[in-house]
This record gives C-alpha cells, sequence and structure tokens, in this order.
C-alpha cells in the first residue's frame, strides 16, 4: 500500500458513486419514462420515485426527510398507465415505473389537539372530546387503502372509539404519520393525530414505569453507584483497559 | 445484454449463492466465532476507511489548526460564508428570544421541554429545523436505547462499555453523565406514553448489542428512535411552544465574545431573518451526508455538518473529530436501498455475518468499527463477498437464524419496518439472508462540552450527534438516542439557568465570521468552497450539465 492511497477505498467508492454522487446517463442500461406533475422525464429504471425526480433535475427542499421510509415528508400520489387506481405511497420507498404519473404531498393541513396527557382520564371519552370527528367515520377502509406502511388504520379509528387502547397502539405503532389518511378521509378524521394520542395514554397509563425502573432510578437519586463511579472514572487508561478486557459478558 | 431473471427478489446467479447459506445455516445455529483479541481487533482495524491511508488531513485554521479530520469535513471547515456581512441588515430583529434552538431532532426537542420544565416560558423559547421538526437521524434509530435499569446491571458497567468501545478515549465526565442519566431519561419517556418492547410480567424487554456486556437495550420494535421523538414532539405541539421549519441556519450571531443568535434562511423564498437569543443551543447532528470516503450513508438528507460549521466559525473546539463510524450492516442489494441501516439489534437477535462460502467468519456483536473492517475484509482482501448485479460488494447477514433462534413470528414482531423495506422488492428476510456492507452512519466527534452540554464559547451550548466526547472515538449501538435525550435534557436546564441571571441587552453582530474569513485568507485557503453546504446534491449529471439560472 502507498502511503496516501488505499486501493481498497477508491475501488468502494467507485462501486458506490451513483448512491453518492448522482446518476451520469453512460452508466445507465435501462430507462422508463415516468410524468412529474404531467410532464414527461425520460429517468433510468432502477430508481426510487424520489432518485428519479432528482436524476430529472429535482433539487428538493420539501417532500424529502429520512430518504428511507421513517420520517413520512414524501407522501406521493400516483398513477399507473392504463389503470383507474389512485395510489398512495412514499417517494422514497416507492419503484418508479414506465408511465407513471404523479405529484407529491409534502404537507397535510390538520388540527393537532392541545391536552395534558396527565390529567385526562384513560377511557375512550378522551377520543370524543379532542377529535370527536372519530365518530363520523363510516368504515369505507378509504384511509386503509391509502396508507402507505399497509396499516390497517381504520381498525386502529373503530379501537378508538370502542376505547380500546391496546389494540389501538398496536396496529397503529408503525405510523410514519404521512398523512395520507387524512388526505383520503371522506369523514375528515385526522387518523394519525387520533392514534399518536391514544399511543401516549397507553404508553402511559395501559404499560406505566415497570418497578425495576422505578427502584434503579431511586438508587441513583440515592447516590448507590457514586462511590464505583468516583473510582472507576479515576482510573488510567491501562487500569480500565484490563477491567473492560475482564469483563463478563451476560449470556445470549 | 439479457435481462436478469429474478426470484423471490434475487437474481438467478445471486439465488444460487443463497443456497450455500441455506445449507451451512444447521451447522451455525449452535456455533458463533468467538470475539477477537485486542491484537486482532487492532490487525483488522487497519483497513477500516478511518484508518486505511489517504483519507484524513490537517486543518489549517481554527481553534483545531493542526489536527487531523477527514478530507470531506476539513473541506468545509476550511470554506467562506455564505453571505457576506454587509448584505446582512441586522438592525432589524425578527425573533428577540431566550433559548434559540437549531436542530429539532431528539436533542432539540427534549431541550426545549426541560428549559420550559425549567422555567422558561414557552414564548421565549424558539426552535428552528432546517427541514421539517423531526426530519433528523433521530427518528431513524432502529435498534434502540441503553440504560441500565436491570437488577444485574450497573450503571458501572454501562460506563465500562461505552469507553471500551470508544477505544478509552471518551472524555470521562460527559461519559459519565450519559450512563448516570440513562435510567431517568427512561422513565421519563415511559411517563411521557412511550411505548418500550415490554417482557410478560410488563418489565422492559431489553437485549444484547455489539460491544455491550449485560442485555440493556430498549427498544420500540425497530421504529426506536420514531417512537421516542413522536412522543417528544408530540408533547412539544401540545405545550405550543414556538418553532419554525425550513428554516436552517446559516450563521451565528455574537456580541463579540457571547453567541447572541443566528441569522436563519427560508429555504424556500431565500428570505433571511434575525434571531437575538441569550442562549444558543446547537442540536444540528451530523455529517452523513457528507458520504466520506465515497461511502453511502444512513442518514437522514439534511445530515451536512452544518452546526459544527457554525460554531467552529465562533471559536467552538472540537474533538475526535477524525473518528467516522461506519454501519457494519447497511443494505448492499438492492440498488434503491444501497447504504440503508440494517438494525444491529438483528445481530442481537441472532442474525450472522456469513461470506460467500456459507462461513460464519466473525463475532457478531463485535464494537461497530471492528465488525465493518471485518466485513470490509471479507469482500476486498479474502475475496469471499458476494457481487451485486451493479458491482457492489457485500456479505450474507443471514436473517432466517432469527426465528430459528426466537420462534416463528418474532421478525414480523421485531423487525416490521426491515420486512417491509425488503418486501417492496420482493425479498422476504424470514426466508432469506440479505447482502450488507459497511455505510457511513455517525458522526463520533464533535463540538466539545462539559456535562451541561456547554462549549467554551459562553452562550453556546451543544447537545446530540454534534457533540464530541462522549463516545470517544466509537460510539455503542443505544448510546446515541441517549446521548440525545440525556444532553438534550442537560442543555435545557443549563440554558433555562443562565439565562434567567442575564440580560438582552448585548449586541448581535457578524465581526467573526469576517475575522474567520481573514484566517482563511492568510492561510491561503482558495475561495472555491462555501459552507454551510444545507443540503446534498443529487440531481443527475446530464440535467445539471444543462442548468441555467434566469431569475
Amino acid at each position: 500500500m502507498e502511503d496516501n492511497k488505499s486501493p481498497i477505498m477508491d475501488r468502494i467508492a467507485e462501486a458506490n458513486k451513483a448512491a453518492t454522487t448522482g446518476i451520469d446517463a453512460k452508466d445507465i442500461k435501462n430507462w422508463i419514462t415516468i410524468h412529474i406533475m404531467g410532464k414527461a422525464y425520460k429517468v433510468p429504471a432502477d430508481l426510487t420515485i424520489l432518485t428519479a425526480m432528482e436524476y430529472a433535475g429535482y433539487k428538493f427542499v420539501r417532500g424529502v426527510g429520512c430518504r428511507q421510509g421513517f420520517c413520512g415528508a414524501c407522501a406521493t400520489v400516483f398513477r399507473k398507465k392504463g389503470d383507474y387506481k389512485l395510489q398512495t405511497g412514499m417517494a422514497c420507498q416507492t419503484r418508479a415505473e414506465d408511465g407513471m404519473y404523479l405529484v407529491q404531498i409534502p404537507f397535510t393541513p390538520a388540527e393537532k389537539a392541545i391536552y395534558d396527557i396527565t390529567k385526562e382520564p384513560y377511557e375512550a371519552s378522551i377520543f370524543i372530546k379532542y377529535y370527536p370527528e372519530v365518530t363520523r367515520c363510516v368504515s369505507c377502509n378509504t384511509c386503509t387503502k391509502a396508507c402507505p406502511q399497509d396499516l390497517e388504520v381504520m381498525d386502529y379509528v373503530q379501537a378508538a372509539i370502542r376505547g380500546d387502547f391496546d389494540s389501538l397502539s398496536d396496529v397503529s405503532f408503525d405510523c410514519i404519520q404521512c398523512g395520507l389518511c387524512a388526505m383520503r378521509c371522506p369523514a375528515e378524521i385526522v387518523q394519525y393525530h387520533v392514534a399518536q394520542l391514544g399511543r401516549r395514554m397507553f404508553g402511559r397509563y395501559g404499560q406505566g414505569v415497570p418497578d425495576h425502573l422505578r427502584k434503579r432510578v431511586k438508587e441513583i437519586t440515592e447516590g448507590k453507584f457514586n462511590e464505583e463511579m468516583d473510582k472507576i472514572t479515576s482510573c488510567s487508561t491501562e487500569e480500565l483497559r484490563k477491567i473492560y478486557t475482564e469483563r463478563e459478558k451476560e449470556p445470549e | 445484454m439479457a435481462e436478469l431473471k429474478y426470484i423471490e427478489g434475487y437474481p438467478e446467479n445471486i439465488r444460487k449463492e443463497i443456497d450455500k447459506v441455506a445449507k451451512t445455516r444447521d451447522k451455525r445455529i449452535d456455533y458463533t466465532p468467538p470475539a477477537m483479541t485486542m491484537k486482532e481487533r487492532d490487525e483488522v482495524l487497519r483497513i477500516h476507511p478511518d484508518y486505511a491511508p489517504g483519507g484524513k488531513r490537517e486543518i489549517q485554521v481554527g481553534p483545531n489548526k493542526g489536527n487531523l479530520a477527514p478530507n470531506e469535513v476539513a473541506d468545509l471547515l476550511e470554506a467562506y460564508p455564505l453571505i457576506d456581512q454587509d448584505e446582512v441588515n441586522l438592525s432589524q430583529v425578527d425573533y428577540d428570544t431566550d433559548i434559540l434552538i437549531i436542530g429539532g431532532g431528539l436533542a432539540g426537542t427534549s431541550a426545549a421541554l426541560w428549559a420550559n420544565d425549567s422555567g422558561i416560558a414557552t414564548e421565549r423559547i424558539l426552535l428552528t429545523n432546517k427541514l421539517r421538526h423531526g426530519d433528523a437521524n433521530s427518528i431513524m434509530a432502529e435498534g434502540g436505547t441503553q440504560a441500565a435499569d436491570r437488577e444485574v446491571d450497573s450503571i458501572t458497567k454501562h460506563y465500562i462499555d461505552t469507553i471500551g468501545g470508544g477505544h478509552f478515549e471518551n472524555k470521562p465526565d460527559v461519559a459519565r453523565a450519559l450512563v448516570e442519566d440513562a435510567p431517568l431519561i427512561m422513565k421519563w419517556l415511559c411517563e411521557l406514553g412511550a411505548i418500550f418492547d415490554r417482557e410478560e410480567n410488563g418489565d422492559l424487554a431489553e437485549k444484547l448489542a455489539g460491544g455491550i456486556s449485560v442485555k440493556r437495550m430498549h427498544s420500540c420494535r425497530d421504529y426506536t428512535g420514531l417512537e421516542e421523538f413522536r412522543v417528544l414532539r408530540d408533547e412539544f405541539r401540545t405545550r405550543e411552544i414556538p418553532y419554525l421549519e425550513h428554516y436552517p441556519a446559516i450563521e451565528l450571531l455574537t456580541d463579540g465574545e457571547r453567541v447572541t443568535g443566528a441569522v436563519l434562511w427560508n429555504l424556500e423564498t431565500g428570505e433571511y431573518k434575525i434571531v437575538k437569543a441569550k442562549a444558543t443551543i446547537i442540536a444540528t447532528g451530523g455529517y452523513g451526508r457528507l458520504h466520506i470516503r465515497g461511502f453511502p450513508t444512513t442518514n437522514h438528507y439534511g445530515a451536512t455538518f452544518d452546526g459544527v460549521v457554525l460554531s467552529y466559525r465562533v471559536g467552538a473546539k472540537l474533538r475526535d473529530i477524525d473518528a467516522v463510524q461506519y454501519h457494519p450492516t447497511g443494505a448492499a442489494y438492492p440498488i434503491q436501498i444501497v447504504g440503508y441501516l440494517l438494525t444491529e439489534k438483528l445481530r442481537g437477535s441472532g442474525a450472522q455475518p456469513v461470506n460467500a462460502d456459507g462461513e460464519a467468519f466473525v463475532y457478531p456483536l463485535e464494537p461497530r468499527d471492528v465488525e465493518a473492517s471485518a466485513i470490509i475484509r471479507e469482500c476486498y482482501v479474502r475475496n469471499k463477498g458476494i457481487i451485486t448485479p451493479t458491482g457492489l460488494r457485500g456479505v450474507w447477514l443471514d436473517t432466517p437464524l432469527i426465528e430459528i433462534k426466537n420462534g416463528k413470528g418474532y421478525i414480523e414482531k421485531a423487525f416490521p419496518g426491515m420486512i417491509r423495506m425488503y418486501k417492496r422488492y420482493d425479498i422476504d428476510i424470514r426466508k432469506d439472508p440479505v447482502l450488507v456492507f459497511p455505510t457511513l452512519h455517525y458522526q463520533n466527534g464533535g463540538i466539545e462540552t462539559d456535562p451541561s452540554g456547554r462549549t467554551n464559547v459562553d452562550g453556546l451550548w451543544v447537545a446530540g450527534e454534534v457533540s464530541g466526547g462522549v463516545h470517544g472515538k466509537n460510539r455503542l449501538m443505544g448510546n446515541s438516542t441517549l446521548d440525545c435525550l440525556v444532553f438534550g435534557r442537560r442543555a435545557g436546564m443549563s440554558t433555562a439557568e443562565y439565562v434567567k441571571s442575564h440580560g438582552d441587552e448585548s449586541k448581535i453582530s457578524l465581526e467573526h465570521v469576517k475575522k474567520y474569513v481573514k484566517n482563511l485568507e492568510q492561510a491561503g485557503v482558495k475561495r472555491t468552497r462555501r459552507a454551510p453546504i444545507i443540503l446534498p446534491d443529487y440531481r443527475g449529471k446530464a440535467a445539471l450539465a444543462r442548468m441555467i439560472d434566469v431569475f
């Protein structure tokens, strides 16, 4: 190996070029055409909607966040060629397909209720109090069909109405709060806000603080570990290395 | 070239390779390669991107002049500002606040909540975000949060694991704060209503992870950061604390010595806003989008190092800025998800790295730098990796082992995010392994602080990934969300104390920027680079080549 070079690093960088610097047309074999808000663009075949739009020349300041399906910033509505269905997805998680027509919905106008969960009773009435529109649910299931996470959205709205916090939390847990359910709901329910309230109530009252955690916090407050910590933080690196190397590992 | 034929998500030739993994699986159920000795670790670390030659240089200007930094980092520290002092009118203040928080991930959001809890009125706090509130690496944390809250565990054990993982270079006082506050943070989250994985008796379910000696990893399926964050954001909005979105900070303001606010910039309209503040907390996260050494990244779109760039110009000292964390297991296939995170919790739950011959070649829970190096060695030195259709190399992460060890249905329950990500490309991680290769994950170092998050510059606090010291040269899994929550809290409380004893008579100016520019000129830095870069650029080369600006 030369002093200032690392052939391995160069090979790794070269192999990852497309993901780190933008795509060069000469590296692409297969192409498709997509229609971004009605305008046609020829883009490489193996891209997501997000990266296809970037290839086309968009530099995002809206409608993009984590790029990996967690943040809900890149909600997108699209139709495929020859299909009557209006579909939804996250731009970063949906493959661009030939003939797709699409538009992003980077923002959902929605009201979040103001509440203090420490002062609310753990019962169904909380949903009627803060989100009375949940009772307008007509069980059409459009929210479920719109969910890019494939959650059973209507089921958790029904769980909210019943006051079943446990089931609401379980069914809604993977929600990324993109807002597509609320945008499609004919009853104008803001499902993801309803779920957020329900989950916090379940976390606080249904699960609570376990005894072992309460006990440990008390021990720390009382200074149980102070002496031990004083000692260990004043150890030399050599001593620490020894303690580290000899420490026991809890079996799996 | 003929079209590739795909069988359940994999091209035919790779499908054949999978058979080799399946064949040795039975033998590997009860076999785990031994953990490396310290000597073996040192040996393999030589091909880690952080130690392989050619990646770093000395910083030419500022408080850390002469220290080594990755080239991409040095480039941004040695860059000219976006705005000229004379272009900005500082006489019109748009927001006058007590505490300005820049960056709204877990760290910034908890800082706001704890400042409020410490007696600062909501309207005296302002949180500004480059993108939306919560577009941050925090929400992408899959694996968990460490806290020593089981009877068999102790704060001391958590401390030892943390500094061993950090190569004994951690700053002891902040590392101590991290582990001592951890159980308290867990209790706070439970009380706010965060839903953690539980045992049947209601105890918190806890797992092992790389470099950790006792089970203390708390998780929320594989959406840990998301769950923690959305609970905090809900509480934040419920208290109606003021916040701005799509308003990155492009420069800090000072009165000559103290930080006294910032210049914000409307990402959509280009208009700037002046914020005057008694105390400023930087919680802008890390630098994955700098693609150090050409690696793909697990980081969100806005992870561009802005907070360090601005703080460095006001004189904030950095530490351990040379240490970059590469997560051992980023996706290497399919091309659409290259670099995305495959949580360490997968290995914590029994998934093994396996080479092209179907051999388990490394202890699955080495510290991240060691594990990453072992995978690079397998692919590029021993040539026992798998080559993908786009020319990337990777090794297998044998996910089906998880259900053999934990029972059927476990993956669906514990890793819904992973199942979903691969299902979109017709791959079932319960049946087939996945291809992995290290990916740029975390900024280990950053701005130095005391245990309250205070920097060496008066009026300036930092919290979260932007800070340095707590993780030494290498962060352990489960210590990043914890870092954000612990030091967000401490910075919130500390700034609350500070502003009570400081009036708002101080001046705002950009004099420090002028000085910094002078330093750059004296050092002979050419005017080719400007920073902060705010967002990366992935536009297609063909489109860029024909772009003209006519407005």
